[in-house]
C-alpha cells in the first residue's frame, strides 16, 4: 500500500512538472513566440477568447507571473485547455477528441502485436541458442532498430503504394466513403492502416525481441532451470513455465509503459502517411503555429504516459510480492 | 587511460559486430573531416539541371533545386556527427555527474536528484523536442545539441546511479574518504574511471538516439532549412514530393546514410553489451560432445 501511495505521489509530482514546463516554455523563449503568433490572429479571434489565450501564454502583462501561474494551473485542472487557433472557435479538447481514436486504433493494435511477436521470437531465439534464428535475428534487429522509422514508412510508400499499387498510403480512409459503422467503411479504414502499421511493426519489434532474448539467456542459466532439466520435464514446459515466465517480467513493465506511449509514439509515421491521428495533428499544429493545440496535445501525450506508468506500478505491486515487503 | 583504450581496441577487434560498426563509423568520420576529397561539387550551389537522374557526373542525381545529391550527402556527414558526438558526450557527462552524485551523496541529495531524474525520464521525449523546437524556430546545430542534451540524459543517469550504488561500500572509496578527499574529487577521479565501459556503452546509445532524433526534427522542418544535413535533405525531398514524382534517390540516399550511421552505433553498442555481460556472447557449438543427462547437445547449455 505504501508503495502504491509513493508511486501515486510520484505521478502527481511529474504531472505538476509537465504542466509547469508547459507554462514556462513559451515564456522562456526569447520574444515569446506565442505572443507574436497571437498578434497575427488579433482580427480573427474575438476579444474574450484572445484574453483567455493571453493568460494561457503570458501575453497578458497586467498580471504578475505567480498570478498567471495559479490561473494556468486552475485552467488546466478544470479541463479548459484553451481554444484552437487554426480550428477556431473549437476548444482544444474537442479538436483532440477527433484525432485520438485513429491513433489508439493504429498504434494500439500495432504495439500489442509488436510485443507479442517480438517476445515470441526472443523466446525461441534464446531457447535455440546458436541456431539459425538466433544467428540471424539479433544482428538484423540491431540494424533495423537504427533505421529511422519514418524513412521505413517512406520506402513502404514507394514500394507498396506507388510502385506495386497494392495499398493506399495516404489518410485514414477513402475520402469518398462516409464514416459509419459499415463493413465497407471499416474495410477502407483497415486498408489504410495496413502500411503504416507494418512500417511501425518492423521498426518496433526489434527491441522486444532483443531484450526478451537477453533476459531469457540469463534466466536459462539459473539453477532452477537446470533442476527442471534434471527432473526430465518436457522441453516446452521448461521453456515457457520455467524460463519465459520469469524472463518476461522486465518486458511486461516495458509493455505497460509502451501502452502509454501509444498516444504520442508514432508521430512521424502518422505524418508520413497523412494519418489523421494525434501525432499528425501535433505536427500540423506546429506548422500552423497553433500553440494552444500544440500544448494541449503535448499535455495529453504526457498524461497518457504517466497514467500508464501508474497502472504498471500498481500491477507490479499486485503481482510482485517483493515490492510489498521492500519499505 | 591508455590501458583502457587498448582494452577497447582488442574487444572491438575480437567481435565481428563491433568491427563492422567501427569501420562504418570510421568511414563517416573520414567523410566528415575531408568532404572535399570525395565530392567535387559544392553541396549548396544550385548549379545543375533540376531533378537529374543518376549518372557518372552526378552519382545520385540532383535535387529539385539543381544541387548535387552526392555532394550533399557527403557534406551532410559533418553536422550529424557533430550532433552525435556533441549531444552524445554532453548528455553522458551530465548523466554521469548526476547519477553518480546521487548514489555517492545518498540521503537527501539522492532523493532529490533521483526524483528529478525520474521526472525527466517519463516526460515523453520526442513530443517535448517538437514543442521546444517549434518555439525556437529553425534550430541550427548548437540549438539541436543543447535541446538533445537537455532532454536526453535521464536514462543513462539512472543506469549509472545503480552501478555507482554497488560501488559505494568498496574499500578504495572508504580509503579516499579517510584521506579527507572532497566529494567532487572522489566522484570524478575515483568512481567515474571504474565505469568506463558502461560510460562508453551509454555514449553509444545516446549518440544513436541523437542521430535519429535530430534527423527526425530536421525532417519535419524544425531544423535549419538552409543547412546541409541528411534530415534537411529528407525534408526537401518530402516537400518536393520526390517519391510521388519519381526522384527516389533524393529520399533514399539521406535515409540510407542515417540508417548506416545508426547501425554503426547500434552494432558497437551491442558488442559492448556482450563484453559487459559474458552470458550474451555468441556460443560456439561443439557438436561431438554430449551432455551426461539424456545426451542433449551441449551447445545449448554451455553458458547455462
Amino acid at each position: 500500500m505504501r508503495y502504491v501511495l509513493r508511486r501515486a505521489g510520484f505521478f502527481l509530482v511529474t504531472l505538476w512538472a509537465a504542466v509547469t514546463l508547459n507554462f514556462f516554455l513559451p515564456r522562456m523563449m526569447p520574444g515569446n513566440p506565442a505572443v507574436a503568433m497571437m498578434a497575427k490572429f488579433r482580427g480573427r479571434v474575438s476579444g474574450q477568447e484572445l484574453a483567455a489565450l493571453e493568460t494561457l501564454f503570458g501575453a497578458n502583462n497586467r498580471q504578475s507571473l505567480p498570478v498567471q501561474y495559479v490561473h494556468y494551473l486552475g485552467d488546466i485542472a478544470s479541463g479548459n485547455w484553451g481554444t484552437s487557433l487554426f480550428y477556431f472557435p473549437s476548444p482544444v479538447s474537442q479538436v483532440i477528441r477527433g484525432a485520438i481514436f485513429w491513433t489508439l486504433g493504429l498504434v494500439g493494435v500495432t504495439t500489442i502485436l509488436a510485443f507479442a511477436l517480438g517476445t515470441g521470437v526472443g523466446i525461441v531465439a534464446a531457447w535455440r541458442r546458436g541456431g539459425l534464428l538466433d544467428s540471424i535475428a539479433p544482428p538484423l534487429l540491431v540494424i533495423t532498430s537504427a533505421i529511422p522509422y519514418f524513412w521505413v514508412g517512406m520506402m513502404f510508400i514507394l514500394i507498396f503504394g506507388l510502385k506495386l499499387q497494392w495499398l493506399p498510403w495516404s489518410g485514414g480512409a477513402d475520402l469518398t466513403a462516409t464514416p459509419a459503422w459499415t463493413l465497407s467503411y471499416l474495410g477502407t479504414v483497415l486498408q489504410h492502416a495496413l502500411l503504416p502499421a507494418l512500417a511501425l511493426l518492423i521498426t518496433t519489434i526489434g527491441t522486444w525481441t532483443l531484450t526478451m532474448r537477453n533476459n531469457m539467456v540469463t534466466t536459462l542459466a539459473e539453477d532452477y532451470v537446470r533442476m527442471a532439466r534434471a527432473k526430465g520435464l518436457r522441453p516446452s514446459r521448461i521453456m515457457f513455465d520455467y524460463a519465459a515466465r520469469n524472463a518476461v517480467l522486465p518486458n511486461l513493465t516495458g509493455f505497460a509503459m509502451s501502452l502509454g506511449f501509444i498516444v504520442g509514439g508514432a508521430i512521424l509515421i502518422e505524418y508520413v502517411f497523412n494519418y489523421p491521428g494525434v501525432g499528425y495533428m501535433l505536427l500540423q499544429a506546429v506548422e500552423n503555429e497553433d500553440y494552444p493545440l500544440m500544448q494541449g496535445l503535448f499535455l495529453l501525450i504526457t498524461v497518457a504516459v504517466l497514467v500508464a506508468i501508474l497502472l504498471a506500478d500498481i500491477a507490479t505491486a499486485i503481482f510482485d510480492p517483493r515490492t510489498r515487503s521492500a519499505q | 587511460m591508455k590501458d583502457s583504450f587498448l582494452r577497447f581496441g582488442r574487444a572491438i577487434a575480437r567481435s565481428r559486430k563491433a568491427t563492422v560498426g567501427a569501420l562504418l563509423l570510421a568511414m563517416f568520420v573520414v567523410l566528415a573531416l575531408f568532404p572535399g576529397l570525395f565530392a567535387r561539387d559544392s553541396p549548396t550551389a544550385e548549379a545543375y539541371t533540376r531533378n537529374l537522374g543518376p549518372s557518372s557526373a552526378h552519382l545520385f542525381g540532383t535535387t529539385g533545386l539543381g544541387q548535387d545529391v552526392f555532394a550533399q550527402a557527403v557534406y551532410g556527414t559533418g553536422q550529424v556527427l557533430e550532433i552525435a558526438f556533441g549531444a552524445g558526450l554532453a548528455s553522458t557527462l551530465i548523466a554521469a555527474l548526476i547519477g553518480v552524485a546521487a548514489a555517492y551523496l545518498g540521503g537527501f541529495w539522492d532523493g532529490v536528484l533521483n526524483l528529478f531524474t525520474d521526472v525527466v525520464l517519463v516526460i515523453p521525449l520526442f513530443p517535448l523536442l517538437i514543442v521546444i523546437a517549434a518555439y525556437v524556430h529553425s534550430s541550427g546545430t548548437g540549438v539541436l545539441i543543447a535541446v538533445l542534451t537537455f532532454t536526453g540524459w535521464s536514462y543513462t543517469a539512472r543506469q549509472l546511479r545503480s552501478q555507482a550504488l554497488s560501488l559505494r561500500s568498496r574499500d578504495f572509496l572508504a580509503a579516499a574518504r579517510v584521506r579527507g578527499e572532497r566529494a567532487a574529487y572522489i566522484i570524478t577521479v575515483e568512481i567515474l574511471p571504474t565505469m568506463s565501459s558502461l560510460l562508453v556503452a551509454a555514449f553509444l546509445t545516446n549518440a544513436l538516439y541523437d542521430v535519429l532524433f535530430a534527423s527526425s526534427l530536421q525532417f519535419i522542418g524544425l531544423g535549419d532549412p538552409d543547412a546541409t544535413s541528411w534530415g534537411t535533405m529528407l525534408y526537401w525531398a518530402q516537400s518536393n514530393e520526390a517519391l510521388q514524382t519519381g526522384y527516389y534517390l533524393q529520399a533514399i540516399v539521406p535515409g540510407a546514410c542515417i540508417a548506416l550511421l545508426g547501425a554503426a552505433f547500434a552494432l558497437l553498442n551491442y558488442a559492448f553489451d556482450e563484453i559487459g555481460n559474458p552470458a550474451l556472447r555468441p556460443v560456439r557449438r561443439r557438436r561431438t560432445l554430449s551432455w551426461p543427462l539424456g545426451g542433449r547437445r551441449v551447445g545449448r547449455l554451455e553458458h547455462a
